[in-house]
């Protein structure tokens, strides 16, 4: 099986995060598209290890790791758009202005 | 073999349409179920490719973990449930798709050129031997990035929990 379609789609995971990234105006939206990337990239590595048939299994362990930081980015992620919420009563990135100038 | 390939073609199609769903959608609820079954289909490919381990911690900690602590966030924001026009920045979205279509022609462009390998798809669990490579050689890391995710847990309880002390003394 060839890999080039796998490693395509992978990128075309990766461009609809970005672009959900710039287009969303939601908070919680923005997470959920870096997920989106998190999970291009997490493709891309269990194609590369299979292809190359690792010994170390390099591939799938960084995919483990992966997958946690993904999981703390998560907790940390939303505890910041909860206080956000909780200061200024909504959501949306557009009105985070504080830090801007 | 040939079956197999087919079987991975419709999990990439399935792919595509679901993630195109979660940035486009304007219902929260409906890109957030969308992810799940994103993240079902990537799993559905791991399992495919044999690397089952992954695939069962894919769909445990984010089908399970993530995807839960992203509906319980979208209902606490107070997000509009239902149809929200006012969910995309529309000024955004022509620059948006400019700059994402560019990323992903660079990327297909070099990803198409630069590598071209054949998998071959070995049958059989290889869990025994990740487990074995993870605490050994492996080790330091795997340490590391549990204690990583220990002071993000304690960070994230801190920074979302009110301090009642604190708001007492008229300190927040």
């Amino acid at each position: 099986m060839i890999i080039q379609p796998v490693l395509v789609v992978a990128a075309a995971l990766f461009s609809l995060g970005i672009y959900g990234i710039l287009v969303r105006r939601n908070a919680v939206m923005v997470l959920l598209s870096i997920e989106l990337i998190l999970n291009s990239v997490n493709i891309n590595f269990i194609m590369f290890d299979t292809m190359l048939a690792d010994t170390m299994m390099q591939g799938q362990i960084f995919t483990i790791f992966i997958i946690t930081i993904a999981a703390a980015e998560v907790g940390i992620g939303l505890a910041i758009v909860l206080m956000l919420f909780r200061n200024r009563q909504t959501a949306n990135i557009n009105e985070f202005d504080l830090m801007k100038w | 073999m040939e079956i197999f390939e087919i079987v991975i073609y419709f999990i990439l199609l399935g792919l595509l349409s679901t993630s195109i769903r979660v940035v486009t959608t304007s219902n929260v609820i409906h890109a957030a179920i969308s992810l799940v079954f994103t993240l079902a289909l990537t799993a559905v490919l791991f399992l495919m490719l044999s690397t089952e381990f992954v695939a069962l911690v894919l769909v445990l900690v984010y089908i399970g973990a993530v995807i839960v602590l992203f509906l319980f966030g979208i209902m606490i924001t107070r997000a509009p449930l239902g149809k929200n026009a006012e969910l995309d920045n529309d000024k955004n979205k022509k620059l948006g798709a400019l700059i994402s279509g560019s990323i992903f022609f660079l990327f297909s462009y070099i990803l198409i050129n630069g590598f071209d390998g054949e998998v071959v798809i070995t049958s059989g669990s290889s869990t025994e031997l990740l487990g074995e490579i993870l605490l050994s050689r492996f080790v330091f890391p795997f340490e590391l990035v549990s204690f990583v995710l220990l002071a993000a847990l304690i960070g994230g309880i801190t920074l979302a929990r009110k301090d009642e002390a604190l708001i007492e003394e008229d300190q927040v």
